[in-house]
């Protein structure tokens, strides 16, 4: 968006950081992508250096430093992250949230902005710790219906992508169907 | 000229099934403002007020007006569901956990209460008597189209003085069937199945529309009222204290508790498994 231009309709606003953790990020035009690609460039000289993958809760922590110290400085970030990873030893998922205040918080499900408002309270009630994938789907279809059906925005499109335990998976993720309020 | 003029010309209760003698009723008697209130001896009372209470512009405010709620109200097969919360703020202080945010307007007609505590009961205790005062008058009940109406113009007559409401009206009527209308302060009515006014609003529609249906059974349907309200206590800090249940029903409105939200919160948790946010887990 470009004051009230629609400048593209399928930006990717996720960066893959390595095998199994996912940035996804929101917030102050240009801060997003320069933050994301810093963080995704140091992750990468990480796993280079060491020959090995650093896992999401460290990713997690080296995140929340960076914008931690960006905070005290004198252009700070303006950036809301969300991460997702499969720890590469346990094969244990995790979702941290963190904002531009350098907030980190591990959750069993996250959103920022006004879909919070809209979707926390469907998650509340329909997320269990033990769903299967295509019930987590079938959520996930909840949350943009209501997004679609209350908010007075049009996304034209949605990014979906799936950290599995062998890799991350872009899924088809069909929105054009419009969704009317009862 | 004037009879070709009335023959283009709709009165606006004329889509509303009235006669014509209640048409002229609405059209010539209301809104009385005969009520007279006192207002600050300043050259622009509202500008004054505004000053006085808006919290957003004005953290410093000296007086802050109760705030900060959950309503909802949805149409289903079997008549129409209120429910609310009855946490009442003013600013950041609790300022009560006990308010009755439905109000009973008459044995058949319901009300709920967001925005300013005091204009929403004032306001909706004066539509009790224009009501009752209709069906003295006509020796039948008000239509929830009409009574609504009278609440609409009311307060779109006192547009811009500051009065803060958002308000349901429900009721059951041989002539309409379930009825529900929003009205707030800038003079909005609307008609329709499902409303959710206040802070809280956002989480009460996440939960009910993921699983509103017309034809909902009457336990599903409370249920469902009951759980909404309960979602949007749990992530709204202005929503809390009690849920209140009503059903509305053909022959009137049945209370159906004034339940504390806490219990209900566990019991939804750790019986159904729900809310996995919330733990005892240090991380």
């Amino acid at each position: 968006m470009r004051g009230a231009t629609i400048l593209k309709t399928s930006d990717d606003k996720t960066r893959q950081l390595n095998k199994h953790t996912l940035l996804a990020f929101s917030g102050e035009a240009g801060d997003t992508i320069q933050f994301a690609e810093f963080i995704q460039a140091n992750i990468a000289l990480y796993t280079m250096r060491n020959e090995t993958d650093l896992g999401p809760s460290a990713v997690a922590s080296f995140i929340r430093g960076e914008l931690a110290r960006s905070l005290r400085s004198r252009k700070p970030y303006n950036v809301n992250l969300l991460l997702g990873g499969m720890d590469p030893i346990t094969k244990q998922p995790s979702l941290y949230w963190l904002d531009y205040l350098a907030s980190s918080a591990k959750l069993p499900y996250a959103a920022h902005g006004y879909a919070q408002y809209y979707c926390l309270s469907i998650l509340d009630k329909h997320h269990h710790p033990d769903i299967s994938f295509e019930q987590g789907m079938k959520i996930l279809r909840m949350c943009t219906d209501e997004l679609q059906r209350r908010l007075p925005i049009d996304f034209k499109g949605m990014t979906v992508k799936v950290i599995k335990k062998d890799g991350i998976v872009d899924m088809e993720y069909d929105t054009s169907k419009q969704v009317l309020a009862a | 000229m004037d009879t070709l003029l009335a023959q283009y010309t709709q009165s606006p209760y004329a889509s509303e099934g009235l006669t014509s003698e209640e048409q002229n009723d609405y059209t010539e008697t209301l809104p009385p403002l005969s009520l007279k209130f006192a207002l600050p001896p300043v050259s622009r009372p509202s500008a004054f007020l505004r000053a006085a209470t808006d919290d957003y512009s004005n953290p410093n405010c000296p007086i802050k007006i109760a705030h900060g709620t959950t309503t909802l109200a949805f149409r289903f097969k079997g008549g129409i569901i209120v429910a609310t919360d009855s946490r009442a703020t003013a600013g950041n202080w609790i300022a009560s956990q006990t308010v009755k945010k439905v109000i009973e307007i008459n044995p058949m007609l319901l009300g709920t209460m967001a925005g300013g505590a005091a204009d929403c009961q004032y306001w909706l205790a004066y539509l009790g008597i224009q009501c009752r005062l209709h069906e003295l008058r006509h020796k039948r009940r008000i239509s929830v189209a009409a009574a609504s109406k009278i609440l609409a113009n009311l307060v779109y007559s006192y547009k811009g003085m500051g009065l803060s409401m958002g308000t349901m009206i429900t009721g059951v009527t041989p002539e309409e069937g379930p009825a529900l209308y929003y009205i707030d302060s800038d003079g909005t009515r609307l008609s329709g199945n499902l409303f959710c006014v206040g802070s809280g609003q956002t989480f009460a529609y996440g939960v009910l529309d993921a699983l509103y249906k017309y034809d909902l059974e009457d336990d599903e349907a409370l249920e469902l009222g009951k759980r909404s309200i309960l979602a949007a206590t749990h992530r709204d800090a202005y929503s809390g204290g009690y849920i209140n249940l009503y059903h509305v029903k053909e022959d009137g409105w049945v209370k159906h508790g004034f339940m504390d939200t806490n219990p209900i919160f566990w019991q939804t948790k750790l019986e159904k498994g729900e809310f996995s946010n919330v733990t005892s887990e240090l991380i």
